[in-house]
Formats: structure tokens, C-alpha cells, sequence
């Protein structure tokens, strides 16, 4: 498998298809993993960091598991290529940025990657598409069990796995659910909701990451203890967050429809006719513009376009992958061009 | 006696608290401690176990914390402060004392419950180590007694009362040999 044969589709978990989908963007787990006493990567020599990739490849390659897999070398991706995975959320930007002794591995399917060497050894993450952190618990501890028993993981009796940050040890777990929340938006509730989350423990951030602004109505929920409760337990609190916040959002999309109904449907058609005319567009409009599409097909507004096709967008307008399609280099303004022009060649297929 | 914290209602419940290695007490009513129930939960089996314990607070000094070091990636304690990251794993035992505190504070916790490797017994707790204690000079049996004394405090904070208890009679037997000696 070569990186650009990822640019022809998107991840599985873009397929807009499980348990509350009409909400619910994805599910996340990851898994912080440590070896036990070579220095955590912000503390490690150049010997050290290549001792981990080839304690991580070595286990990687006994097991079937990752016969399908890429396993890449920070530092030997061009820039282009780091955004791209980055874009995809598949490795975060401080992996990118300390690229020396960095891999990361992919599955086919995208739903698993592990970042080597990050902040920790070993971040294993799996992301599925809806509402589903049982499944992808499912899926992440089976992966975590094979590499247990070939890789010496940092663990004591008291405090589980140690982790480079303390705010991760114990169970090294953060469980993240993807929401979309326009109408919670449009009712201005969204304030009291992320007021309640920040009370219970959980944190909340946009679709492009940490320390971005939420745009498109996106936010992330997430677990912030990791220790003194078993992986399921933190899981069950999420899981009960979510569905509370999925509940407040279909009732506030109800509201709108009953109350404001006209007001609604123009600006959903409004904004799919923009996407669908438009030759110049910059992600921010375009990410709010989707959002509003994005709510046309849960409410019956718009028909034709399917949530894949929406929430791949959301991946494929951001410049790494525009570049990729294009296959060079493109100024802003080139990009906004190209962006409109995908978005339109996206929209009428 | 008054509370300590509203300094109105009288104080019923008194605690005993290791403040950066200095013992303190604290006097605070019911209502107060109620508050601080999290916090109390922490330190009532403490202050039951620090009350047959001798000169207990005074043993990890500042000046000696900042010297506090990791055997193993050479990190300093100071340095994991400044920075709020670990260098490698046994930083966690080196610097268990702080961070059995830390850890309840950002998780509530400090006990995991989570899944364990597999293929892998639970590792045993760390012996104290009696080497030094053993070897026949002076200078060294000292070292050895402030070892179990430091080690001691970290079995408290990580509430591991039964080696706790076990490195108190050790240093009662060590230092009844060190008055012997000098008498």
C-alpha cells in the first residue's frame, strides 16, 4: 500500500453510517503505552528512539493483524504527506513536528494508527464511524493485548500504565465522541451544554483537533480521568454524556423544524447552493455551509446527497489534500479555486 | 480549640498533614472537614499510621527534594515540576511519594482499575533495599538508616501500610543498635 492510493477514498470511519450517525460524526479510543525503562520520547536519545521503533515493528510483524498495515518514518514524508495524515486525524501536529525517530503505522481501513514515539511510545488509536465506543473498545483492546505480549509495557500494580503525562496514567485511555450540534448552535443552548460538560470532568474541542476552534458545529467529547476507574466504567460515563447531548440536539433540531421551519429550509438550500455554484470558497465558509447540508439530510431537506459524501468533504477541503489531488504545490487563492471545484465535481456525482 | 479554616465553629476533627515534606497540624470543624472530604479520605489513614512514627516529618527536606533525582533517565524532580512530564518509568518510583498526591488530585484516585498487561504476572513491590544497612562502617549504616526512614515516608504516601509497617521496625532495631553503640 503506497500513501497516495489513500488520496482515491477516506477513512472508514467517514462512511456517515452507525448508531446515531444523524448526530454522531465518530467514536475514538486511544491508548497511551509506554516500554518499561527507556526514556519516554521528550527524553530520549536517537539510540533510545530507534530501540522503540524496532521493539514496535518486531511486534507489529509477529502478529497477522498488521499484515495490511504501513508502518512510515516521520522523517522520510515529505511535508505534504505529514499534513495529509494529519488532515486525515490520523497523527497529531506535534508528531509531525519532532519528526527524528518518529513512525507512525496505518491500517488499510484507517481505522487503527499508532503514533510511535508522540508524547508516549506507543498512542494506539481506533476510530469507527457513529455512536460506537463499544465496538471500537472491542477492536483497541484486542490490538493492545497482541503488542502485550510481545512488548514489556510500563506497569505498576497501584497506577496501571505510566504514562510520559500523569494526567494519562492508570488506564493511558481517552475515549472522544465526534458530535455535529447545529441546531443546539442555531438555539443558542450550546453554551450550557459545554458548561455541564466542563462540570462533569469531560472536555470538549473542534473537528480539526486540539486547540482548534470548534467549526461546522463540530465538538469533541472527551474523558479527562484516566485512573481509578476500569476502561469500561470511563466509557459508560461517556456514553451516558453522549446520549443526553444527542437527545437536547434532536429535540432542539425538532424545535427548529416546527417553530422555524421556512427560516431553516432556506438556509439549508442557500447554503447547498453555494456548494453547489460556487468557484472560490475558503474552508471556513465551507465547513459552515456543510454543517447546514449536513443537517438538510437528517431533516429531509436535501435528498440527493448522501452523510459520506458530506463528511468526506469535511477531510477533503483542507489544503494538504487539495494539493494531493492536484498533485503540486497551490498558493491560498489556487486552493480556494480547486476547493470550490471539488466540492462541485463531489456534489453533482 | 477553633477551626483552623471558618476560625468560628469548634474544631472536632484534628489532622495531620506532610506539607513539602514538613509535617503540619490542623484543627477544623465538621462542617469544614465535610468540605474537604476528598481530601480527608486521603489523609485520615496517615495520620493514623504517622502517630506511632517518630521524627517523621522532618526527613525529606527542601533542599533535598530538589535533589530528588530518577536513577534511571537521571530526570530531576525539580525538572518534572518545571515541566509537568516524566522521563521515563521509574521516575514513578523514584518519585512516588509526590506523585501518589498528584495523581489523587488530578484523578480523584490513586488506585488503577483498569485492565493489566497480559502474558504478565503483577509485578512484586520494590524490597527496601538493606545493603547499605548491613555493610560494617558508620558513615554507610547512617546512609541506611535515612534510606529506610525516605523509603518509609514513600511506603505511607503510597499507603502501602504493610511495608510501612515492616520498614518502621527496621529503623526501631537500627537505631536502638545506634544508641547501644554510642553508649
Amino acid at each position: 500500500m503506497k500513501i497516495d492510493d489513500l488520496i482515491t477514498h477516506t477513512g472508514e470511519w467517514l462512511k456517515g453510517a452507525g448508531p446515531q450517525s444523524h448526530i454522531v460524526m465518530s467514536s475514538r479510543i486511544r491508548l497511551a503505552r509506554n516500554v518499561e525503562k527507556i526514556p519516554f520520547p521528550a527524553r530520549a536519545n536517537k539510540k533510545d528512539l530507534a530501540e522503540i521503533v524496532r521493539i514496535a515493528k518486531a511486534a507489529f510483524d509477529s502478529s497477522e493483524y498488521f499484515k495490511n498495515a504501513m508502518l512510515l518514518k516521520i522523517n522520510e514524508l515529505d511535508a505534504l504527506d505529514q499534513q495529509f495524515f494529519i488532515e486525515r486525524h490520523l497523527m497529531s501536529h506535534d508528531h509531525a513536528a519532532t519528526s527524528e525517530g518518529r513512525a507512525i503505522l496505518i491500517s488499510k481501513e484507517e481505522i487503527l494508527s499508532i503514533m510511535i514515539n508522540e508524547e508516549d511510545h506507543l498512542r494506539i488509536q481506533v476510530m469507527q464511524s457513529g455512536f460506537d465506543l463499544r465496538e471500537t473498545w472491542k477492536i483497541i483492546n484486542m490490538i493492545d493485548d497482541i503488542l502485550s505480549a510481545k512488548i514489556p509495557y510500563a506497569y505498576d500494580a497501584n497506577w496501571g500504565y505510566l504514562t510520559a503525562c500523569p494526567t494519562n496514567t492508570g488506564t493511558g485511555i481517552r475515549g472522544s465522541v465526534m458530535l455535529h450540534l447545529p441546531a443546539l448552535v442555531m438555539t443558542k443552548q450550546i453554551n450550557k451544554v459545554l458548561e455541564a460538560i466542563a462540570k462533569l470532568s469531560f472536555t470538549s474541542r473542534g473537528f480539526y483537533g486540539e486547540g482548534t476552534q470548534a467549526t461546522g458545529n463540530f465538538f469533541q467529547i472527551s474523558n479527562q480521568v484516566s485512573l481509578g476507574h476500569s476502561e469500561e466504567d470511563i466509557l459508560q460515563n461517556i456514553n451516558g454524556l453522549v446520549r443526553q447531548i444527542v437527545e437536547q440536539e434532536e429535540q432542539a433540531r425538532q424545535a427548529l423544524l416546527v417553530q422555524n421551519r421556512s427560516v431553516l429550509e432556506d438556509k439549508i438550500s442557500r447554503s447547498y447552493g453555494i456548494l453547489k455554484s460556487a468557484h472560490i470558497i475558503s474552508s471556513q465558509e465551507t465547513v459552515d455551509l456543510l454543517s447546514m447540508v449536513r443537517l438538510g439530510i437528517d431533516v429531509g431537506v436535501i435528498k440527493h446527497v448522501s452523510k459520506q459524501t458530506v463528511n468526506e468533504l469535511f477531510i477533503m477541503i483542507q489544503p494538504a489534500h487539495l494539493q494531493k489531488i492536484e498533485g503540486k504545490k497551490l498558493d491560498p487563492l489556487e486552493r480556494d479555486v480547486k476547493r470550490a471545484s471539488v466540492i462541485r465535481e463531489k456534489l453533482k456525482a | 480549640m477553633i477551626c483552623d479554616v471558618c476560625k468560628k465553629k469548634k474544631a472536632t476533627v484534628h489532622l495531620t498533614e506532610i506539607v513539602d515534606g514538613k509535617m503540619a497540624e490542623m484543627h477544623i470543624c465538621e462542617d469544614c472537614a465535610k468540605e474537604r472530604s476528598v481530601q480527608m479520605e486521603q489523609q485520615f489513614g496517615l495520620a493514623d499510621l504517622l502517630a506511632g512514627l517518630s521524627d517523621f516529618g522532618k526527613q525529606i527536606k527542601t533542599e533535598e527534594k530538589s535533589k530528588l533525582q530518577c536513577p534511571n533517565c537521571a530526570l530531576g524532580y525539580e525538572d518534572f515540576r518545571k515541566f509537568g512530564r516524566l522521563g521515563c518509568s521509574e521516575c514513578y518510583n523514584a518519585f512516588r511519594a509526590h506523585l501518589s498526591s498528584l495523581l489523587k488530585k488530578i484523578h480523584g484516585s490513586g488506585q488503577h482499575l483498569g485492565k493489566k498487561p497480559i502474558g504478565r504476572p503483577a509485578p512484586l513491590p520494590a524490597a527496601p533495599s538493606l545493603k547499605a544497612a548491613a555493610v560494617k562502617t558508620t558513615v554507610v549504616k547512617e546512609e541506611g538508616l535515612q534510606e529506610l526512614k525516605t523509603k518509609l515516608q514513600h511506603a505511607v504516601l503510597s499507603e502501602n501500610f504493610e511495608q510501612a509497617a515492616i520498614l518502621r521496625d527496621k529503623i526501631r532495631i537500627l537505631e536502638k543498635k545506634e544508641k547501644e553503640k554510642q553508649l
